[in-house]
C-alpha cells in the first residue's frame, strides 16, 4: 500500500508542478518515456546480473561461502555473546552475514531470518527483540555486500566508462556506515529498554 | 589502473579456485544466470511504473526545484543537493531507489559527481525499512525496539560517506 501511496503523490506532484511551471508537454512526455525506459534498462542490465549471480553461484559451490562463514567466527562471536558457546547458533549467523556479503538476494533473507528467529528464541523473550536480536536486525539493514552487482549493471547502462571504479568509495562507504549501525546499537541498548 | 582489473581478476582467481575444487563452472554460470533472470524478473515490473513516475517528476522540473529547496542542508552536510530525492526513497523501496538512482545517472550522466554518488548510496545502504520488517516479522519479534534509529543512523552515515568518498576519489 505503501507504494501506491509513493506513486499517487509522486504523480500529483508531477502533475500541479508541470501545470504551473508550463512544462505539461515535457511532463506527459516523460511519463511514456519512463516506462519504455524500463524495460530497456532492464535488457541492458541483465547481462551484467546475470554473469554476476552465474560468479556467485560458482562460489557458493566450490565452498568459498563456508570458507567466509569460518573467517567470520571470531567477529560474530565478539558481536553475539549467545554465540561464543553455541555453534549452531554461530553458524546460522556466520551463514546469514557471509550471504548477505557475497550478495546472495534470494538466500540471504531466509538465512537472516533463520538466524534471527534462533536469536529470538535463545533470548527467551516472547515480543521484544533482545540486543543480540536488535544488532542481527542492524547488519542485516546495512548493505555489506562486497560487489554490487546491480549498481554496477545499472552504471553500464547509463554508459559508464568503467562500472566498477565505484567500488573502493562503495567499500568505504559500507564499513562507515555498519561501523554507525553497530556502535549506535551499542549506544542504545545501554539507555533503551 | 587496478581498478580497471579488478572485475577480471576476481572472476578470474574464483573461477580457478574453482576448478581446482573440480567445481563444474560451466554450470554453475548457467544455473546462476537463471537465478539473475528471475531477480530481474522481479523488478522489471515494479521499475516500469516508477521509472514512469520519476521521469514525469524530472521532466515537469519538480525535481529541480526540491534540490535548489534542499540544497543549503545538503551542502552543510556535503551531499550533491540532486540525490535528495535518493535519500527519501531508498529505505522504504529497492526497486524505487533504483529507478531514482537509474534516473540521476541518465540525466546527469553515469560518471558525473551526481552519478556516481547516487550509485555508490544505493550500493552502500540497504532497504532498510523493508528489511527489518520482513526479518523481524518472520522471526517473530513485535517490538524492534531501538533497531529503526540505529539503522536509519547507519544509513545517514553511509550517505555522507558516500558523498565524502566519490568527492575524494573522483575530483
Amino acid at each position: 500500500m505503501a507504494m501506491s501511496v509513493l506513486l499517487v503523490v509522486i504523480m500529483v506532484s508531477a502533475v500541479l508542478f508541470a501545470v504551473f511551471q508550463g512544462t505539461t508537454a515535457e511532463m506527459s512526455a516523460g511519463l511514456l518515456d519512463g516506462a519504455k525506459d524500463a524495460v530497456s534498462l532492464a535488457i541492458s542490465m541483465a547481462g551484467v546480473i546475470c554473469l554476476w549471480c552465474g560468479v556467485v553461484e560458482v562460489m557458493r559451490r566450490c565452498g568459498l561461502m563456508e570458507k567466509l562463514a569460518k573467517a567470520l567466527r571470531l567477529p560474530i562471536s565478539a558481536l553475539f555473546f549467545e554465540a561464543r558457546a553455541d555453534s549452531g547458533l554461530r553458524g546460522d549467523i556466520a551463514a546469514s552475514v557471509s550471504a548477505n556479503l557475497l550478495g546472495l538476494g534470494n538466500a540471504a533473507t531466509p538465512l537472516s531470518i533463520r538466524a534471527a528467529a534462533r536469536l529470538h528464541d535463545v533470548s527467551g523473550r516472547t515480543g521484544a527483540a533482545s540486543d543480540s536480536v536488535c544488532m542481527l536486525v542492524i547488519l542485516g539493514s546495512c548493505s555489506i555486500q562486497i560487489i554490487p552487482a546491480t549498481i554496477a549493471a545499472a552504471r553500464a547502462s547509463q554508459g559508464a566508462a568503467s562500472p566498477f571504479d565505484i567500488l573502493p568509495a562503495v567499500w568505504i562507504a559500507t564499513v562507515i556506515s555498519c561501523a554507525a549501525g553497530v556502535i549506535a546499537g551499542l549506544l542504545f541498548k545501554r539507555v533503551w529498554r | 589502473m587496478i581498478w580497471q582489473l579488478i572485475t577480471p581478476l576476481l572472476i578470474l582467481g574464483i573461477a580457478l579456485y574453482a576448478l581446482l575444487r573440480g567445481v563444474d563452472i560451466f554450470a554453475a554460470l548457467i544455473a546462476g544466470a537463471r537465478d539473475g533472470l528471475n531477480v530481474l524478473l522481479r523488478i522489471v515490473p515494479a521499475l516500469v511504473p516508477l521509472l514512469a513516475a520519476i521521469t514525469m517528476l524530472r521532466a515537469s522540473g519538480f525535481l529541480d526545484a526540491f534540490a535548489e529547496f534542499c540544497r543549503p542542508a545538503f551542502q552543510f552536510l556535503g551531499i550533491p543537493p540532486e540525490c535528495a530525492p535518493l535519500l527519501i526513497v531508498r529505505p522504504f523501496s529497492g526497486s524505487g531507489a533504483l529507478a531514482v538512482g537509474v534516473e540521476l545517472m541518465r540525466s546527469h550522466g553515469a560518471d558525473s559527481l551526481v552519478g556516481r554518488t547516487a550509485a555508490v548510496m544505493l550500493g552502500s545502504t540497504e532497504t532498510t525499512f523493508y528489511a527489518v520488517s520482513v526479518i523481524c516479522g518472520a522471526a517473530g519479534v513485535t517490538k524492534t525496539r531501538y533497531v529503526i534509529p540505529a539503522a536509519l543512523l547507519a544509513d545517514f552515515a553511509g550517505y555522507i560517506t558516500a558523498s565524502a568518498a566519490v568527492r575524494w576519489l573522483f575530483t
